[in-house]
C-alpha cells in the first residue's frame, strides 16, 4: 500500500473524519459558550451534521471499494446507512434542543455524545472486519449507555443506563465469543476471507458461532429473545435518546447483521434463514402482544419497535432475489422517519404536559392540531397503511417473503399488522375521540416543529413517491456483496 | 378527466384543512363545490362514454418503474355506473350533512378524502394503486364512525377497522402471489387478466382466490363475515351509513367481478357452489334477522346483508358457468343483474338510511319501529318517499330493485336451479319485513307523541327526491343503464371463456 492509496482511502473516509472533527468542535464550543445559551452548541452540531451529509451522499453513486487494508467498505449499502445515521442524529438533536436544556445542565455534552455516537453507527455499518466491527459496536454501546443514563437526577434514567449497560455488556461478551470461534475456524478476521474459508468449517461449530453472534446483534436491534432491556431503557432514558436508540442503533445493528450473515455464511451449510425466520415471527408476535396492554407511550413504542425488528428480519431471512435486502433498506428509512416522528410527539407531550401516559393525550387534536394530525399519520404508518413509508417497507418485505417461498412468515406478518392496529389506533382514539382535559393550546418549540415537519413529510413522500428511494435501495443492496 | 374526478374532492379537502375553522359557510361551500364538480364531471364523462368500447378515459403513467407499478386508470361499463353513483351519493351526503355542528372542518375533510378513495378504487387498473385507494377508504370511515357516531361508536369503529384490515391484508398477499407468478412481474390488472398467471397452478390459485375472497367477502359483507356491519351502520352518522351501505359494500362485490372472476376463473368455478351457499345463507339470514329488529336503522342494515346476498348469488352463478359455453347467456344475465343490483342497492339503501336519519337526527331522536304509528297522514312527502324506497327495496315491479333481482334470478336459475328456488323465498321475507315496517310506522292510529314533527325541509328534499326519481326511472326504463353494464359483462364473460 503506497501513499497515493492512503490518500484515496482518506478521501473515502471524509464523512467519518468530518464527524470526528465536528464532535471535537462541539466539545470545544461547549467549553466556550456560557450556560443558558447551550442551544447554540446544538445548532453547531446540527449544521455540521447537515454539511456532513454532502460528502456522504456524494458517495451514493461511487463504485464500491474496500479501504484501510480491506477492513472497511465504502459501498452503497454502507452509504445508505450512513445517511440514515446522520439524518437521525440531526433530527434527534433538533427535537431535544428545548427539553434537554431544562432537564440537565450538561446540555453541550449531550450533543457531543450524539455526534460521536453517529460516528460509531457509521463505522458499524461499514466495517468488514470482525475486530473493527467489535470495536465500533462497543464504541456505540458505551456512548449509548451514557446517553440513556444522562438525567443524573432521575432514578428512572439511572436505572435505564445501568440496565442497558448490564445487558449490553453481557450480549457483547457473548458475541465476541462467537467472533473468536469464527476466527478460530478460519484464521482471519476479514469478512470476505471468512466467507471463502468457512466452506471447510465443521457445521456444528458454525451453528454455535451464528447463535453466539446473534446474541450481540439481536441485542442491538431488540430482537426476541434479547429484547428485555428495550421497554425499561426507552421509558427511563430521555425521550430523544429513546428515539435515537430505537432508530439509529437498530439501523446500524441491522447493517452489521446483514453484512455478516449475507456476506459470510452460505445458507446451504448453515440454515440461518430458518433461524432468522423463526426469530422474526417470535419478535413480531411477542412485541405486538406485549404492546397491547401498554399505557405509557414510550413503553408502547418500545414493544412496537421490537415487533418492527421482527418485520425487518423478514427481509433478512428473505434475502434472495430483488426484494429482501432492498426491502430492509427501504423499511429502515421509512421506519426511521415514522418512529422518530412518533417519539418527537412524545417528546413534545412529555416536556410540555409532563406525562407519557397515552390517556393524557386526550383531546390533543384540539390542543395541538398539527402535531396530533402528524401523530395520527405516524401511527397509521407504523400500522402499515398506505400511502405511508412503513407501508412501503412492509409491502417490500412481504413481497420478499413470498418471492422466497416464506409464505407462512408473510401470513404471520399480516396477522401481526392487524394486531398492531389495535394499539396504534388507541393513540389516535385518545387524541381525536376522547374529550380534552383542558382546552389550553400546547406550545410547540421551533426545533421540534422542524423535526416533526421533516419526519411527517418524509413519511408521506416516501409513501406517495417512492420511485427514487426504491432505485437507490436496489443499487445499494447490489453493492453489498462486493 | 378521470384523475380530475377522483382528486377534486381531495383538493377540496386539503383547501378545507387550510381554511379557518370559524368560517363554516365557506367550509361547506368548498365541500359542496368539490363534490358537485366531481359529480358534474362524472356526468360529463358518462355522456362521452361509448357503450361497448372497453376501457375508456385511460390514463397511464409511470409511478414506481423499477417495480412495474403504474398510475393506471380507466373506466368500463362496470365501473362507470359505480363512479357516478359514488359521486352522486357523496354529493347528496354533503348536502345532507349541512347541519353537522361538531368539528365541521374535520368532518368535511374526512368525507372528501373518503370520496377520493372510493372513486379511486373503481377507476384503478393497477393493483398497487387499487390497494392504496382501497386502504385510503378505511381511515376516514373509522374517524367518521368514531367521532360522529352513536353511543357505541368506539366499539363499532374499531370493529369495522379491524375486520376490514384483516381483509385488505389478505388481499395484499393475494396480489403479491399474482405479481410473482406473472411473467414479467406486473401489477397491471388488464395484463394479469390476459396472462392468467395462475392458470394450471391449482394450489396457488386457491390460495390467491381465498385471499381475495376474504377481503371482498368481509367488505360485502357475506355471511358469516357480516357481524361488523350492523354495528358500524347503526353507530355511524347518517351520511356515513349512506356511504357505507351505498358504496363501500359495493367495493367488495366490485372486487369479485373485477378481480376474482376474470383473474381466477378456474378457482372461482371450483368454489362457486360454496360461495353461492354462503350468499344464500346471507339472503335468508339477513331477511329473517331484519324482520326481528325493532330498531329502524338496524333493520335497514340487515336488509343490506340480504340484498348483497342476491348480488353474490348472481356473481357465484356466473363463476360456476365458467367453461360451459351453453351457460354463457345465463352467466351474462346473472352478472348483469348483480351489477344492476349494486347500483340499485346503492340508490335505494342510500335513500333508506337518509330517511332513517331524517326521522332520527332532527325529529324524533328515536328509531324504535314500534314507537311510531300513523305518521302517514302527518308527513305525506316523507311517507311517500319512504314507501317508494321500501317497495323498491323489496323488489316491486316497476321500481329499480325488481329489475335487478329479476335478472339475477333468471340468470342463476339456469346455473343453480335449487339454490335459486330457495333464494326466491328470501324475497318473501324481505317483502314481509318492509311491508310490516311500513304498516307499523305510517299506518294505524297516530301516536300523539309526534304531533309536532314537520315534514321534509328543502335541504332534505334536495337529498332525497333525486334518489326516488332515479328508482322510478330505472325501474320503468332500465335500458340505458343496462346497456352500459351489459356491454362490459358480455366482454367479461367472453374473456373468461
Amino acid at each position: 500500500m503506497n501513499i497515493a492509496n492512503l490518500q484515496a482511502d482518506l478521501w473515502s473516509l471524509a464523512p467519518e473524519l468530518w464527524l470526528l472533527a465536528l464532535g471535537l468542535l462541539v466539545l470545544l464550543a461547549d467549553l466556550v459558550i456560557p450556560a443558558g445559551r447551550k442551544a447554540a452548541v446544538g445548532l453547531i452540531a446540527v449544521v455540521g451534521l447537515v454539511l456532513g451529509l454532502i460528502p456522504t451522499s456524494s458517495m451514493v453513486l461511487w463504485q464500491a471499494r474496500s479501504v484501510l487494508f480491506g477492513t472497511y467498505a465504502v459501498d452503497g449499502f454502507a452509504v445508505f446507512l450512513k445517511i440514515i445515521a446522520i439524518s437521525t442524529t440531526v433530527l434527534v438533536i433538533l427535537s431535544a434542543m428545548e427539553s434537554v436544556g431544562r432537564q440537565t445542565r450538561f446540555e453541550g455534552e449531550f450533543y457531543a455524545l450524539l455526534v460521536f455516537t453517529a460516528l460509531g453507527l457509521m463505522l458499524m455499518a461499514a466495517s468488514t472486519d470482525l475486530i473493527l466491527l467489535a470495536l465500533s459496536i462497543e464504541y456505540v454501546s458505551l456512548t449509548s449507555y451514557v446517553l440513556a443514563g444522562f438525567l443524573k437526577g432521575n432514578p428512572k434514567s439511572n436505572e435505564a443506563g445501568i440496565k442497558y449497560f448490564l445487558f449490553g455488556a453481557t450480549a457483547s461478551a457473548v458475541m465476541f465469543y462467537g467472533f473468536s470461534l469464527v476466527y478460530g475456524l478460519t484464521g482471519t478476521t476479514n469478512l470476505y476471507q471468512i466467507a471463502q474459508r468457512l466452506s471447510a468449517a465443521p457445521v456444528p461449530a458454525l451453528y454455535l458461532a451464528v447463535a453466539l453472534m446473534l446474541a450481540g446483534f439481536g441485542f442491538k436491534i431488540s430482537m426476541v429473545p434479547f429484547h428485555q432491556w428495550t421497554p425499561d431503557v426507552y421509558e427511563g432514558a430521555p425521550t430523544p435518546v429513546a428515539a435515537f436508540l430505537s432508530v439509529g442503533s437498530k439501523a446500524a445493528g441491522f447493517a452489521a447483521l446483514v453484512r455478516v450473515l449475507v456476506v459470510t455464511l452460505d445458507p446451504s451449510r448453515v440454515n440461518w434463514v430458518l433461524l432468522i425466520a423463526v426469530l422474526s415471527a417470535l419478535s413480531m408476535t411477542l412485541g405486538n402482544l406485549l404492546a397491547l396492554p401498554q399505557r405509557n407511550i414510550k413503553r408502547m413504542l418500545a414493544y412496537s419497535s421490537i415487533s418492527h425488528a421482527g418485520f425487518l428480519l423478514i427481509g433478512v431471512a428473505a434475502f434472495r432475489g430483488d426484494f429482501g435486502t432492498p426491502g430492509v433498506l427501504v423499511y429502515l428509512l421509512g421506519y426511521t422517519f415514522t418512529q422518530l416522528g412518533a417519539f418527537f410527539v412524545a417528546t413534545l407531550i412529555g416536556s410540555q404536559l409532563g406525562t407519557d401516559e397515552i390517556p393524557d393525550y386526550a383531546g390533543l387534536a384540539r390542543r395541538a392540531p398539527v402535531s396530533a394530525l402528524l401523530m395520527a399519520v405516524f401511527m397509521l404508518s407504523l400500522t402499515g397503511l398506505p400511502p405511508t413509508s412503513v407501508f412501503l417497507g412492509k409491502f417490500y418485505v412481504l413481497a420478499a417473503a413470498i418471492d422466497n417461498g416464506l409464505l407462512w412468515l408473510a401470513v404471520v406478518g399480516i396477522v401481526n399488522s392487524v394486531i398492531s392496529l389495535y394499539y396504534y389506533v388507541g393513540v389516535i382514539r385518545a387524541m381525536y375521540v376522547m374529550p380534552a382535559a383542558s382546552e389550553a393550546p400546547i406550545r410547540e418549540p421551533a426545533g421540534l416543529q422542524v423535526a416533526l415537519g421533516v419526519t411527517g413529510l418524509g413519511t408521506l413522500i416516501i409513501g406517495l413517491y417512492p420511485g427514487p428511494l426504491v432505485d437507490l435501495a436496489r443499487s445499494a443492496a447490489v453493492l453489498l456483496r462486493l | 378527466m378521470l384523475s380530475l374526478i377522483i382528486f377534486l374532492p381531495l383538493v377540496g379537502g386539503i383547501i378545507i384543512l387550510f381554511t379557518s375553522k370559524a368560517n363554516e359557510t365557506l367550509l361547506k361551500g368548498i365541500a359542496l363545490g368539490a363534490s358537485l364538480s366531481s359529480f358534474v364531471l362524472s356526468l360529463f364523462m358518462t355522456a362521452l362514454f361509448k357503450v361497448g368500447g372497453g376501457f375508456q378515459f385511460v390514463e397511464l403513467g409511470n409511478w414506481i418503474p423499477s417495480l412495474g407499478i403504474h398510475y393506471h386508470l380507466g373506466v368500463d361499463g362496470l365501473s362507470l355506473p359505480l363512479i357516478v353513483l359514488t359521486a352522486l351519493l357523496s354529493l347528496l351526503s354533503v348536502a345532507y350533512s349541512w347541519r353537522i355542528e361538531m368539528r365541521l372542518k374535520e368532518y368535511l375533510f374526512l368525507f372528501l378524502l373518503l370520496e377520493t378513495g372510493m372513486l379511486g378504487v373503481f377507476a384503478a387498473l393497477d393493483f398497487f394503486l387499487f390497494y392504496i385507494f382501497w386502504e385510503i377508504t378505511l381511515v376516514p370511515m373509522y374517524f367518521l364512525i368514531a367521532i360522529w357516531g352513536g353511543p357505541r361508536k368506539e366499539y363499532a369503529a374499531m370493529k369495522f377497522f379491524l375486520y376490514t384490515l384483516v381483509g385488505s391484508l389478505a388481499m395484499l398477499l393475494a396480489i403479491l402471489i399474482m405479481y410473482f407468478n406473472a411473467q414479467p412481474h406486473t401489477f397491471n390488472m388488464l395484463t394479469l387478466i390476459e396472462q392468467q398467471p395462475l392458470a394450471g397452478k391449482a394450489a396457488l390459485a386457491a390460495l390467491a382466490f381465498w385471499g381475495f375472497f376474504l377481503s371482498f367477502a368481509i367488505k360485502v359483507p357475506m355471511w358469516p363475515f357480516h357481524t361488523w356491519l350492523p354495528d358500524a351502520h347503526v353507530e355511524a352518522p347518517t351520511a356515513g351509513s349512506v356511504i357505507l351501505a351505498g358504496i363501500l359494500l359495493k367495493m367488495g362485490t366490485y372486487g369479485f367481478v373485477r378481480v376474482s372472476l376474470p383473474m381466477l376463473p378456474e378457482a372461482f368455478r371450483v368454489y362457486a357452489p360454496a360461495v353461492a351457499v354462503l350468499a344464500l345463507l346471507g339472503i335468508v339470514y339477513g331477511a329473517l334477522v331484519a324482520m326481528a329488529q325493532t330498531d329502524l336503522k338496524k333493520l335497514v342494515a340487515y336488509s343490506s346483508v340480504n340484498h348483497m346476498g342476491y348480488v353474490m348469488l348472481g356473481i357465484a352463478a356466473a363463476a360456476a358457468a365458467f367453461g360451459s359455453p351453453e351457460k354463457a347467456v345465463a352467466a351474462a344475465t346473472a352478472l348483469n343483474g348483480a351489477v344492476f343490483e349494486m347500483v340499485a342497492h346503492g340508490i335505494i339503501t342510500g335513500a333508506l338510511f337518509l330517511l332513517v336519519g331524517v326521522l332520527y337526527d332532527y325529529r324524533a331522536h328515536t328509531r324504535g319501529v314500534d314507537e311510531f304509528g300513523g305518521l302517514g297522514a302527518r308527513l305525506p312527502l316523507y311517507t311517500g318517499i319512504t314507501t317508494i324506497a321500501m317497495l323498491a327495496s323489496l323488489g316491486l315491479p316497476a321500481l329499480m330493485g325488481f329489475v335487478a333481482e329479476f335478472f339475477i334470478f333468471v340468470g342463476s336459475f339456469g346455473i343453480f336451479p335449487y339454490l335459486t328456488v330457495v333464494a326466491v323465498t328470501g324475497v318473501v321475507f324481505t317483502a314481509a319485513m318492509f311491508l310490516w315496517t311500513i304498516q307499523r310506522i305510517f299506518l294505524g292510529p297516530f301516536n300523539e307523541r309526534w304531533a309536532g314533527i314537520p315534514d321534509l325541509d328543502t335541504r332534505e328534499k334536495i337529498s332525497l327526491v333525486p334518489l326516488a326519481v332515479l328508482m322510478v326511472i330505472f325501474g320503468l326504463y332500465p335500458k340505458p343503464l343496462l346497456d352500459v353494464i351489459n356491454a362490459a359483462m358480455t366482454t367479461l364473460v367472453g374473456m373468461v371463456r
